[in-house]
């Protein structure tokens, strides 16, 4: 058993006139301080299996097991960070960052301490009165992740979170999510749908395919490549083979 | 490169802005005075019935007289408390009852028809019922200001819980929010831009309960001002009761708009 297991999860949905299914049999093991992409064209359940392993959804079929116990709604180990920010505009940036810790009744002077040292912690200085709406996209992103492991969660979901923000802003924060994850020995499984993104965050990759979502095949990162930041490692004459590889992977499964 | 007074254009922008409000003020100014002089002329030409139509000069003499002597007072404190209250438990109880719904989804399916059918009804048709069901006191007629906006202001209220963006409510379950904590940090605040547009809604049908309410029973207010001028023919005391109606109403709009400025600067 590992650190976290997904074990032969499936997933259906239901409508009046049909049934989707979005994911099958998938299992997958990951290793404390991990950090799993999960790589596949959109509509292949990728975020249905994030809203599984957080419990915010029972799956059809499955379990999630984290640390041998299994992960039900009540679960307070696991953080998500979403696609977008979703700070709450009527909020200040101090009260956004604080409310998971709220939430869970467990705002005190220390935690409130260990929370906004880690805003500054992500280069952000002085916005604790501000709002969302004042600060820039890779900021209010930054205020997101920053909420997210106030909570200190053993496991860190990330949904596609810099599809939304601009090239430049995208690989600064790269650097930045990666050397924080390590820092703090984060075990963290990150959802895209950028091959790159994938290849220059991760430890391993699964692919998966289309509708219903299933792994097809898991990518191991080479070495020289893992303990390179995101950004030295996409210079890196290995990152190109590896992307050339899953390259045609992903055209092979898009012709089927 | 050309030197460019970027002071100077900003003040004739400026300049510009203040010299299109001033036309616009002294405009709305002027189609008022004009209104009122045409309406003075036409009375005292005889081109509109005095007796019906009244003149503006009538209708001041009798508000200074009725306002100097006393006795405008106690139908004015009359109709404004009970406006404001009918507004009041209209806004709040319906806002209530949209959190029921939202609370209790099943019920809300059950009761969507039925809220349709009385949100069509004319409430003012339950007057009758009201008065003697509760008697012909002021609290019927609290009662039609309240029934007349409750329904819409629920179902306003209700609509705007359920368009909360679901991933504000995602993020609060990934915390492992209860019901009652997204309900406080994400539904409500940012349902409040629309609570407050119902309030400005409820402002003018909460006036139209409160003034059908005083037509059917009582001896005292604005509404009743108008029902016993027209009884005994006196549209000079009508048209006095309506433009006080007017301003107060315009008041109360006005005061929901700074509290709406209040509220959701941040929204």
């Amino acid at each position: 058993m590992g650190f976290l297991d997904v074990i032969d999860v499936s997933h259906i949905y239901f409508s009046k006139e049909s049934t989707t299914t979005a994911l099958l049999d998938v299992s997958f093991t990951v290793d404390k301080g991990e950090f799993i992409s999960l790589l596949g064209p959109s509509g292949c359940g990728k975020t249905t299996l994030l809203s599984i392993i957080s419990g915010l959804i029972e799956p059809t079929f499955g379990t999630i097991t984290l640390e041998n116990e299994r992960v039900g709604t009540n679960n307070r180990h696991i953080g998500y960070m979403l696609q977008q920010d979703y700070l709450f505009p009527w909020k200040t940036i101090e009260e956004n960052i604080l409310l998971g810790l709220k939430l869970m009744s467990r705002l005190d002077q220390q935690t409130r301490k260990t929370a906004l040292a880690l805003l500054e912690k992500m280069g952000l200085y002085n916005v604790e009165d501000k709002y969302p709406k004042e600060l820039s996209g890779g900021m209010r992103q930054r205020v997101a992740l920053v909420r997210t492991l106030a909570t200190e969660p053993k496991v860190l979901l990330l949904d596609e979170p810099f599809s939304a923000l601009d090239f430049q802003t995208k690989l600064k924060l790269e650097d930045l999510v990666f050397n924080t994850l390590k820092q703090f020995n984060k075990t963290a499984i990150l959802v895209t749908h950028d091959i790159g993104e994938a290849i220059a965050m991760s430890d391993r990759i699964y692919l998966f395919s289309k509708r219903p979502g299933t792994i097809v095949r898991e990518f191991t990162v080479p070495d020289e490549l893992r303990h390179l930041e995101p950004f030295q490692a996409r210079n890196h004459p290995t990152y190109n083979d590896l992307f050339q590889i899953i390259w045609e992977e992903l055209n092979e499964l898009e012709k089927n | 490169m050309k030197k460019i007074d970027i002071e100077g254009l900003h003040q004739q922008f400026k300049k510009e802005l203040i010299k299109e409000k001033r036309k616009i003020s002294i405009i709305q100014l002027f189609i008022l005075v004009i209104f009122l002089f045409l309406w003075e002329v036409a009375s005292q030409q005889y081109w509109i019935d005095p007796l019906i139509f009244s003149s503006p000069r009538k209708i001041w003499d009798l508000l200074i007289t009725n306002f100097f002597d006393g006795t405008l007072w106690p139908h004015l404190y009359t109709t404004l408390f009970e406006t404001i209250l009918g507004f009041i438990i209209g806004t709040l109880f319906g806002t209530i009852l949209a959190t029921i719904l939202w609370w209790f989804p099943f019920t809300a399916k059950v009761l969507d028809p039925y809220l349709v059918v009385l949100n069509s009804m004319p409430k003012v048709a339950l007057g009758p019922i009201l008065i003697v069901a509760i008697g012909p006191t002021m609290t019927s007629i609290i009662a039609m200001g309240v029934i007349i906006s409750i329904i819409i202001t629920t179902i306003v209220v209700y609509t705007a819980f359920r368009e909360v963006d679901p991933n504000f409510l995602k993020v609060l379950q990934t915390f492992r929010a209860t019901r009652w904590q997204m309900f406080k940090e994400a539904i409500l605040p940012s349902s409040f831009p629309v609570i407050i547009s119902t309030l400005k809604v409820n402002v003018g049908l909460s006036w139209v309960g409160v003034i059908v309410g005083e037509f059917l029973v009582s001896k005292q207010g604005l509404g009743y001002l108008i029902i016993y001028g027209f009884q005994v023919f006196n549209f000079t005391l009508v048209l006095m009761a309506l433009v006080i109606i007017a301003i107060f109403a315009t008041v109360m709009y006005k005061g929901v708009e700074l509290i709406e400025k209040q509220l959701i600067k941040n929204n």
